[in-house]
């Protein structure tokens, strides 16, 4: 039976089915542009040095700002925990604050943070 | 001929479809839409592999498909290191701080308790195969009602089929992909695999979408 398949039927299939699951591969926007954010956060949690992570991460940041794209979720966090562990605290409240700006959802967190780095030196 | 082709295209059509378009639920998902969390606190994965370097890996690798479903992801990274700065370094003990302390702190909606059961890779004489497998729960912060569970498992083996090149050329492959696996962290790459299956939004049993989507409220 399958001998006498219509060659021109196959090929009809084969666009369709072509055309349908392009249709689900097609990649849509993503909501952020990443670059090197989860690479960056990898190497901080194997100790890599820090001033190299912050200068990658702020490369990162010229070229997500050039696609006037927007960084993602934790990005400005975490160039502020990268500024704190060396000793920037001006810039590690800036990056804090950015943060809570682009998602106010970590405003509770965020403040938390900044109000211990200007309370902490106390005690 | 054709008049039994057209059907069978049909439901070839049908069955394509079907995979990408609306999931089937399986799951029961009316807390998770009463809930409507906005933003997630990733704990520190739980690890049961015998790779120390389990927990971190996949840790730094669940923000995308959380991100990109849509929710606000907690700085993985930083809150590592408040739950440091409090005494907690282990990720038993994190998971067992009460949802209210991890609300006041980070303020999230909901939290994703992740344990790791498989990571790395085992040899054999013409193979070697790296496995990662997680699991995890996500749970609102405010009720401590259990939104959503899941479980997911990538390895470095699929879609590869043993042809041609005979004996010799299943040894050279063999030797090449343990001398990767080997030199480098080849659970990484297989993690970040696993992190997408276990908490993209849009497939069977998966995630909802988060607000932040503009797909927020079409699952």
């Amino acid at each position: 039976m399958g001998k006498t398949f219509t060659p021109r039927l196959g090929l009809a299939a084969a666009i369709l089915a072509g055309t349908v699951l392009g249709g689900c591969a097609q990649q849509p926007k993503t909501l952020y542009q990443w670059e090197g954010y989860q690479p960056q956060v990898y190497e901080y949690f194997k100790g890599q040095s820090k001033e190299e992570q912050a200068q990658a991460l702020e490369a990162d940041l010229e070229k997500i700002r050039a696609k006037n794209g927007t960084p993602p979720p934790g990005y400005h966090a975490q160039l502020g925990l990268l500024y704190s562990s060396l000793g920037k605290n001006d810039q590690m409240i800036q990056q804090f604050q950015q943060e809570k700006a682009l998602f106010p959802e970590s405003a509770t967190y965020m403040d938390f943070l900044v109000k211990n780095a200007t309370h902490g030196a106390s005690h | 001929m054709v008049r039994l082709l057209k059907p069978a295209a049909a439901l070839l059509a049908l069955a394509l479809l079907g995979g990408c378009a609306g999931p089937k639920k399986n799951l029961d998902y009316t807390a998770f839409k009463a809930a409507r969390p906005h933003s997630i606190l990733v704990l520190p994965p739980v690890n049961e592999s015998p790779d120390v370097t389990a927990g971190y890996s996949l840790m730094s690798q669940v923000t995308y498909p959380l991100a990109e479903a849509g929710y606000y992801v907690m700085p993985v990274a930083l809150v590592d290191e408040t739950f440091k700065q409090n005494g907690l370094s282990d990720a038993t003990e994190i998971s067992q701080v009460p949802a209210a302390k991890l609300r006041s702190i980070f303020g999230a909606d909901a939290a994703l308790y992740v344990k790791i059961t498989d990571y790395g890779t085992k040899y054999m004489v013409l193979s070697s195969n790296t496995v990662v497998t997680a699991s995890a729960s996500l749970v609102d912060l405010k009720s401590g009602a259990t939104l959503w569970t899941g479980m997911a498992s990538a390895s470095s083996e699929e879609g590869q089929n043993n042809n041609g090149g005979g004996l010799i050329g299943m040894l050279i492959t063999a030797a090449v992909k343990q001398i990767v696996n080997s030199s480098t962290d080849a659970g990484h790459p297989i993690a970040g695999i696993t992190s997408a299956r276990l908490l993209s939004a849009g497939h069977q049993n998966a995630l909802l979408y988060g607000p932040r989507s503009p797909r927020y409220g079409t699952d």
